[in-house]
């Protein structure tokens, strides 16, 4: 079938399909790129030489994701000849700390703002919304001179972790609050009535029941700490303190052009988020949804 | 176990005022019921009881102790919520475990006296299941066990039944009044129907919404047959019974023995006669229960009865009896017939009235002009 159909009048699938298919290809292409560089075994980011008066096979050959030969080399070298594990590491502690401490501050906050009436609670929320309008990058003048300057926490992990766990609070009181807001409050009542204090009512009754929110809330945390590149790169001096983004960076960077590193470095890098997303899965559709429709 | 009494308490919020000069005595071991429609406060005083609710004005006792200032937690008493307010994340075992664990109760304590309660509610079976996996009915069950295995001195229930079905709310309705007796614990139980009043009730308190005049809200405190046979005011009046009372505007005669309205006229009793004196050609508002008025051949046994025409607009079969809806004049009249002939609408039908069971309100007062005992 070609063109509309008469009778239901919609689009026939089969250019519905081709449609996707294409933006899924111009979408999906150049993780495919890093994917395949990553494989090859080589430095270069190209895999075939252009010669100087093209032909469309030539054309045809240089834009094809497929290398001369397929080898774990760059995986190999990464991990073994270059500080790649050290810095994994270093990213692993930041990122887990910060997940900790920004969900810890992100829970708290959110719930004194779901729950309590104090002065200041609207304009709160709305600052924390107005601050997520503007890019990160403009505050990283003051956050530089906050942290190496008044409390003297430049080029260690402390400071970091406390920079990403507070830039991340915003969109996570958002997300928790939201989520808080949907728990009755007959619950909260009932549990006083059975005897119990804010701090047991807000461990054994809210957090658990608040799960899917604090999934989404660590996730968020998580990557925000373990993807982050600029910040990273301001703060941290010695290259044994390096994280990962900033030590990929390295291959590339100035002298460097180590694509291929740059390339397996990735991958290696984005695995613990896949897995994180993956295993948190089933929290992170009712706790995106949530406050929309209570079930 | 133990009493609660209300003194003069009022509740505002901001300036919007809930209750006020609130005067209530519920004694122990009784099952005293808050009636009202919404908005008459009747929750907001439970409220006040169980301590989720500060107390603007006044001072409330629970025996002997002025717990004003007492937290939740240590006013001894359990409440069970119209929502069931359940730990969804728990089992009912848990939930009900949830305030003695919160109490430290040793283990083999905690789990005698939730086996206990889940024996009484006959949720044995359940106790290992979450919530959502119990029907509405259950859910309220485990709501009750929460409350009673702490053994508090006051249960206090909020519109407990409203989300049951109606087959539902009978039985459950039977098993709290059942469930009241047996442990004779002091219940305070808040609802807006009527029915659940007059069954459930030892006493009743009916309110009514505060209005820019009015003092307080509570209208009357009795057992339920005080409140129906003598209701203080035209509120009660009319909130109190199904079908509601009948109200008519009528005008006492120059005599003062007598009452009339659109042809209709009514001799006054002894005991009303001295009350309407007063009244000499001024106008009442009367009041006459449907079944005090019905069919000529139901009813031999009134004294001299009032008979009055109309005809029939609405007719609702309910079995033991017909209610009826009469046209007489420009009033619609509500009547009870006996089941044994059910009239056809638009049928013109003479009925009497009980000249002897009519009350009368001061239109401007809406005092109820029979004196009553205890007045």
């Amino acid at each position: 079938m070609i063109g509309a159909d008469k009778r239901t009048g919609q689009v026939s699938h089969f250019w519905l399909h081709l449609f996707l298919v294409f933006f899924t290809v111009i979408s999906t292409y150049p993780i495919l790129w890093v994917i395949v560089v990553g494989f090859s075994g080589q430095q270069a980011l190209a895999f075939a030489d252009v010669p100087a008066d093209p032909g469309f096979l030539d054309r045809l050959r240089a834009i094809m994701p497929w290398p001369q030969t397929w080898s774990l080399d760059n995986f190999r070298d990464v991990l073994t000849e270059q500080p790649f594990l050290t810095w994994m590491m270093n990213s692993a502690i930041i990122a887990a700390l910060t997940t900790v401490l920004g969900v810890f501050l992100a829970c708290t906050a959110a719930y004194a703002f779901s729950r309590f009436q104090f002065p200041g609670r609207k304009a709160g929320m709305m600052s924390f919304l107005v601050s997520q309008m503007f890019p990160g990058t403009l505050l990283l003048v003051p956050i530089y001179i906050i942290i190496t300057q008044w409390l003297g926490l430049g080029n260690s992990f402390i400071g970091l972790v406390l920079v990403y766990s507070v830039t991340a609070i915003p969109f996570c009181v958002w997300m928790m609050k939201g989520y808080f807001d949907t728990i009755p409050i007959e619950i909260e009542e009932s549990a006083i009535m059975d005897g119990a204090s804010r701090q047991v009512i807000f461990f054994r009754i809210i957090l658990p029941l608040a799960k899917p929110a604090v999934a989404v809330t660590a996730l968020f945390s998580f990557m925000t700490a373990w993807n982050e590149f600029i910040l990273a790169a301001t703060f941290l001096e010695e290259e044994m303190k390096y994280t990962a983004p900033v030590g990929l960076k390295f291959f590339v960077g100035g002298f460097a052009s180590q694509w291929g590193y740059f390339a397996a470095g990735s991958m290696i890098i984005s695995l613990p988020v896949v897995l994180l997303f993956l295993y948190l899965q089933k929290y992170l559709v009712s706790g995106l949804t949530a406050g929309g429709v209570k079930g | 176990m133990a009493g609660i009494r209300f003194d003069k308490v009022a509740k505002r919020f901001g300036d919007v005022s809930v209750l006020e000069d609130l005067d209530l005595d519920i004694r122990d071991e009784e099952l005293m019921v808050f009636v009202g429609p919404s908005g008459c406060g009747k929750s907001t005083a439970l409220r006040l009881i169980a301590g989720l609710e500060e107390i603007t004005n006044g001072k409330l006792f629970i025996g002997d102790n002025v717990v004003n200032n007492v937290h939740p937690k240590d006013r001894d008493v359990a409440m069970v919520f119209q929502s069931y307010a359940l730990y969804p994340h728990m089992s009912v075992r848990e939930n009900i475990a949830f305030g003695l664990r919160i109490r430290k109760m040793p283990d083999e304590e905690i789990n005698r006296h939730v086996d206990d309660a889940a024996d009484i509610l006959g949720l044995t079976e359940l106790l290992d299941r979450k919530p959502k996996a119990l029907s509405g009915g259950q859910r309220q069950r485990v709501a009750l066990g929460r409350a009673i295995v702490r053994h508090p001195s006051v249960f206090l229930f909020d519109e407990p039944l409203s989300n049951l079905d109606a087959e539902l709310r009978v039985q459950m309705r039977a098993e709290i009044s059942k469930l009241q007796h047996r442990l004779k614990t002091t219940t305070v139980y808040v609802t807006h129907d009527q029915v659940e009043a007059m069954t459930l009730g030892h006493r009743i308190a009916v309110l009514a919404p505060m209005g820019a005049e009015k003092k307080t809200n509570l209208k009357q405190v009795g057992t339920p047959l005080e409140l129906y046979d003598s209701p203080r005011n035209l509120f009660v009046a009319k909130f109190i019974g199904t079908p509601p009372m009948n109200i008519l505007p009528v005008t006492v005669d120059s005599y003062g023995d007598s009452v009339h309205h659109a042809g209709l006229r009514v001799p006054l009793s002894e005991g009303l006669k001295g009350e309407a004196a007063a009244y000499r050609d001024r106008p009442l508002l009367m009041g006459v229960r449907p079944e005090h008025i019905g069919g000529r051949e139901d009813h031999r046994d009134w004294h001299d009865p009032v008979s009055l025409k109309g005809t029939i607009e609405i007719v609702e079969t309910v079995g033991h009896e017909v209610i009826i809806h009469v046209r007489c004049a420009e009033d619609l009249i509500v009547a009870k017939l006996g089941a044994h002939r059910i009239p056809a609408f638009g049928e013109e039908i003479e009925l009497v009235m009980n000249g002897d069971a009519i009350h009368l309100f001061d239109p401007d007062t809406e005092r109820n002009l029979r004196r009553h005992t205890g007045d």
